[in-house]
């Protein structure tokens, strides 16, 4: 991944807006913009998901969008049915078919695979056809670029840019890192 | 590698008025700068079409074309390449703004903004915002193997717009 000298810093901060996995009150979030059509991102699933059985209770993950429509011509549908699937309650189990799945990411599978999860299918068709959650992950996608993200996936630790590499030890200590930081501190 | 005869370069700051350039968009085509006066115009300078971090940069640029339009901003790249080569590169990633040739005198515009790097033959990965009057507002140069991104060109749009969030 591409680096840079100077640290880019998350501009929306992690909110009430986010899909988060752990608790708000974690010394450590770690923020992933992702694609569910990148391979890399692809790659980064199963690693971000040993992470967070390493990290425990200290360890909050929240993921956002960052579809490359360019690249990727599934990417901003992928997307969008995982907010539908939010909207119905079930976007981590969504997020993580996606990634399963992301060689098969056309419509007609998006909605088979929200009828998978036992979700309305119907309405995530018309949501899809729609472009309901377009703004929304529009919205991912533009505080991704004004935080620094220049290619997937990007992450961000405690709001800052993580560079260095995210293969399963190196990201580990980063986290171990920033959690015994945390811990370290006055009035935690 | 010794001491490099030049580091990152010192691209033209902010306040200078951007130097006048006609170059090839393609094998039929030019492109001047004063045809966007009116409106904000991104330059960016890159060292050559395919290698791995320019490829990156640009197809992200590519996605934020979106971004960009908000505030009316036209984006250009900029190489030594020539139109054959850009033409094939805009294909293969599916381009939606022009790249320039700096072919021929090569690297002649790169040189005169501040972006040139003479021992390598290629232009810096520099970043030039310049407003509808022609003047360079914001400038930036990358190290060569870094994607910039394209928070500093949304950041410069914005402070250009006035008003923080544009129309």
């Amino acid at each position: 991944m591409s680096k840079r000298a100077a640290a880019a810093a998350l501009t929306l901060p992690v909110g009430e807006r986010d899909h988060a996995q752990g608790r708000a009150d974690a010394p450590v979030t770690l923020v992933e913009y992702g694609d569910y059509e990148c391979p890399h991102c692809g790659r980064a699933c199963p690693i971000v998901k040993e992470v967070r059985r390493r990290l425990g209770q200290r360890l909050r993950f929240v993921f956002r969008n960052f579809p490359l429509r360019e690249s990727h011509p599934h990417a901003e549908h992928a997307a969008e049915a995982a907010e539908a699937a939010a909207a119905q309650g079930k976007f981590w189990e969504m997020h993580d078919r996606l990634f399963e799945r992301q060689f098969a990411l056309d419509d007609d599978y998006l909605i088979e695979y929200a009828a998978d999860l036992g979700l309305d299918a119907a309405r995530v068709g018309k949501e899809l056809a729609a472009g309901t959650y377009a703004p929304r992950v529009r919205e991912d996608f533009r505080s991704g670029v004004t935080s620094g993200v220049n290619g997937t996936p990007t992450f961000f630790i405690n709001g800052s840019r993580y560079d260095e590499s995210w293969d399963l030890e190196a990201l580990v200590s980063a986290l171990e890192r920033t959690a015994a930081e945390a811990a370290a501190r006055p009035g935690r | 590698m010794a001491t490099p005869p030049q580091g990152p370069g010192a691209p033209l700051p902010a306040g200078t008025p951007a130097p006048e350039f006609t170059l090839s968009s393609a094998p039929d085509r030019t492109v001047s700068l004063a045809e966007f006066r009116g409106r904000p115009l991104i330059l960016a300078f890159y060292p050559a079409d395919w290698s791995p971090v320019c490829g990156d940069q640009m197809a992200l640029y590519n996605e934020v074309l979106p971004e960009f339009e908000r505030y009316n901003a036209r984006l250009l790249g900029i190489s030594v390449d020539g139109t054959w080569c850009h033409a094939a590169f805009a294909r293969d990633r599916r381009l939606h703004f022009a790249l320039l040739a700096d072919f021929e005198p090569k690297g002649a515009v790169a040189r005169r903004y501040g972006a040139y790097r003479e021992h390598d033959g290629f232009s810096e990965r520099a970043l030039f915002v310049i407003d509808g009057d022609g003047i360079i507002r914001w400038s930036d140069v990358s190290p060569i193997d870094v994607n910039p991104g394209a928070d500093g060109i949304l950041r410069a749009l914005d402070a250009l717009a006035g008003a923080g969030t544009p129309a």
